[in-house]
């Protein structure tokens, strides 16, 4: 919480990432309005061009570290914000260009850049709480409205946010959806992965994509055993853990058990 | 004795429409996303007419009858607490205006439900969570208003699914109190038609406008037979009179290490229980801090959340969650409502996406029960 008084600044900062996450912030449309009023946007680059220099009382950090260049930086966005929230799939796990980690970055590059001595890369791409302290994380890929508007409010009310990292079925549960698994045998990750999207692919008839990562206790394991049994491969295994929380520690350990 | 009446399928909706003359929300058995859910019904062919479903651990489908049975199936995802025990309910919202913090608690909303179509695990359901919410020091207000005035159709259940074994736990397959009108469906030699007796005098009542007549004495044998062979042909079935005891006395059982194994933690098992009760409370308050309110919703034992206490979780492991819930509906569960918390439907089993299965669970650890000393 900022000293009373005056008006918390926020910052919006970005890393390797699509800019999904910062656009669910303009997306607020009902609540922008809101937020802009308890809050002094001090530096939103996707907003606004001004940039203020200071600290900020809550930075929202998006992106994952890609390149030596960030992995500075970010050290400077730690020193600037007294509170650093780590906003979407990328900033929390690394992102779907976490797919380098389990490739050979050096190898790629030289064929896909005419002048691969230009390119300054890592050879991973990192969580920003591989690099720094970071006070909250919040999945997602792209993060939800809702619970970004519920971690600015909790921020302003110094509480806890409410973002159940329980598993998806719950939500499931909770909106009353048939189980798309049990009762169609459609392959589903939701037991594994952490809730936040209202249980959106299974309210389509659709199976989760597990694009919030891994829930709390996860136990990937006996579901790729039942997902084996509905048809799937070592191969669609492997790829199903890897996608935008690849590096997500329990993800990456059931992709790799099952590299072929 | 009541007396047993027969009605023909236009005099069962004859009863839809008697109850909704009353007032009643009717809420009834309909197939959605290709299973039996409850919903809003407001005639026979709302219901999975010429529908039954195949029931194993971890598997559910439709499939077709033979017959126009509405009754043809047994339970499915859904339980009667969803319009009971709500998923989610506001219970207070605050708001400061000057110098004042005024609070609002949530007024109690009672609809006026009647349950069509429920079987004799579901009344026992029924009357457990009556008992857990209701029969304590400190009343849920809300449970008591959406359970007051209801309407209740039970249905003598023609056919077992796969995972039921309501005939282990003595929770049915006939219903045997909690309701005001009570169906046997018997189709025989292509004819179609329900036995119906009263259960209270609102059900005499109700029953008194129907074009019900006499049953003979021939359906009335008809529907015992057919409930003994229901009872015979149970998917699942559990030694229940000394679980309590044997899970007291077996809570280091390797067992345990074993199914955590298996266990995702997932709650799906707590959630479509009809006896699970427990909720947790949230506050949710505005970007300007002048409004805030708290609600509650289904919560599992199987979350981190639900046995968190100053500086972790007193469950933490995939065992202490999983012992948890089956010690508690099946050991605990006696001690603390004086009653077993599992009736027997099957949805844990059904539901649970890797199929693990309370009855199995149960039989692993008595058969080894020797050899792991106790
Ligand atoms: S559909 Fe997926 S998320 Fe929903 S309960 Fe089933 S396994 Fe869980
Ligand atoms: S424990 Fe399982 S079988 Fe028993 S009442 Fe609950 S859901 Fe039904
Ligand atoms: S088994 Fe778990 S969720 Fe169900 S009533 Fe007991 S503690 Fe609550
Ligand atoms: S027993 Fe099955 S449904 Fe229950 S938490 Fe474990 S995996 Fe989920």
């Amino acid at each position: 919480m900022a000293a009373s008084g005056r008006t918390p600044r926020l910052a919006v900062w970005k890393f390797a990432s699509c800019d999904g996450c910062q656009l669910t912030l303009l997306d607020c449309e009902d609540e922008l309005l809101g937020i802009a009023a308890a809050v002094e946007i001090a530096y939103f680059p996707e907003a606004t061009r001004g940039t203020i220099r200071g600290h900020y009382d809550l930075s929202l950090v998006e992106g994952s570290i890609t390149t030596p260049h960030d992995a500075e930086r970010i050290h400077e966005v730690r020193r600037r914000s007294t509170h650093l929230v780590t906003i979407g799939a990328c900033a929390t796990a690394g992102g779907i260009q976490g797919l380098r980690n389990f490739a050979d970055v050096a190898e790629y590059i030289s064929v896909v850049y005419a002048r691969p001595d230009y390119i300054e890369t890592l050879a991973t791409s990192t969580p920003i709480a591989a690099h720094v302290p970071v006070d909250f994380e919040l999945r997602g890929c792209p993060i939800a409205k809702s619970q970004l508007v519920e971690v600015i409010t909790a921020f302003l009310a110094g509480r806890r946010p409410v973002t159940p990292a329980h598993s998806v079925c719950i939500e499931c549960k909770l909106k009353g959806n048939v189980c798309v698994m049990v009762a169609h045998g459609t392959p589903c990750l939701g037991p594994v992965t952490h809730a936040g999207c209202g249980a959106l692919c299974p309210s389509y008839h659709r199976g989760c994509y597990g694009c919030y990562g891994p829930m709390e206790t996860p136990n990937p394991a006996p579901l790729s055993q039942a997902l084996t049994e509905l048809g799937m491969g070592k191969r669609d295994l492997q790829r199903i853990y890897r996608t935008f929380n690849a590096n997500a520690p329990a993800f990456r350990e059931e992709s790799e058990r099952h590299d072929a | 004795m009541p007396e047993q009446q027969s009605l023909t399928p236009n005099g069962l909706q004859a009863l839809l429409d008697a109850l909704q003359a009353r007032g009643y929300r009717i809420i009834g058995p309909t197939l959605r996303d290709q299973a039996v859910v409850y919903d809003d019904v407001q005639s026979l062919t709302d219901l999975p007419v010429g529908w039954t479903d195949v029931q194993e651990a971890g598997h559910y489908r439709l499939a077709r009858r033979d017959d126009d049975a509405l009754f043809g199936y047994a339970v499915g995802p859904h339980s009667w607490k969803h319009y009971l025990h709500t998923p989610v309910q506001r219970l207070w919202h605050a708001k400061h205006e000057r110098d004042d913090i005024i609070v609002t608690t949530e007024p109690p909303e009672a609809p006026r439900l009647a349950l069509f179509g429920v079987r004799s695990c579901e009344l026992h359901a029924i009357a457990i969570q009556d008992r857990v919410l209701l029969g304590g020091h400190y009343r849920d207000v809300h449970y008591a208003a959406r359970r007051q005035d209801n309407f209740i159709v039970a249905v003598n259940c023609a056919v077992a699914g796969g995972t039921c074994f309501c005939a282990s736990m003595h929770t049915g397959p006939k219903a045997v109190a909690g309701y005001d009108l009570a169906l046997t469906e018997i189709i025989d030699e292509g004819e179609h038609r329900f036995l119906i007796e009263a259960g209270t005098p609102e059900g005499v009542e109700v029953l008194s406008e129907l074009p019900a007549r006499q049953a003979s004495n021939e359906d009335i044998a008809l529907a015992d037979a057919i409930l003994a062979s229901t009872a015979e042909s149970m998917g699942r079935e559990m030694q229940a009179d000394d679980v309590r005891e044997l899970l007291l006395a077996h809570l280091e059982h390797p067992r345990w290490d074993d199914v955590a194994t298996r266990c995702l933690t997932c709650g799906n098992c707590t959630l479509v229980c009809p006896t699970c009760f427990c909720t947790s409370e949230e506050d949710s308050s505005d970007l300007t801090g002048t409004e805030m309110a708290r609600s509650r919703r289904w919560d599992s034992c199987f979350t981190m959340d639900f046995s968190y206490l100053h500086g972790g979780s007193v469950r933490a492991s995939h065992r202490a969650r999983y012992r948890q819930w089956m010690t508690h509906k099946l050991a605990t569960w006696h001690d603390q409502f004086d009653t077993s918390g599992c009736v027997g439907c099957g949805r844990c089993i059904t539901w649970c996406p890797v199929g693990i299965d309370i009855t199995e669970e149960v039989k692993a650890i008595r058969e080894t029960s020797q050899e792991a000393g106790s």
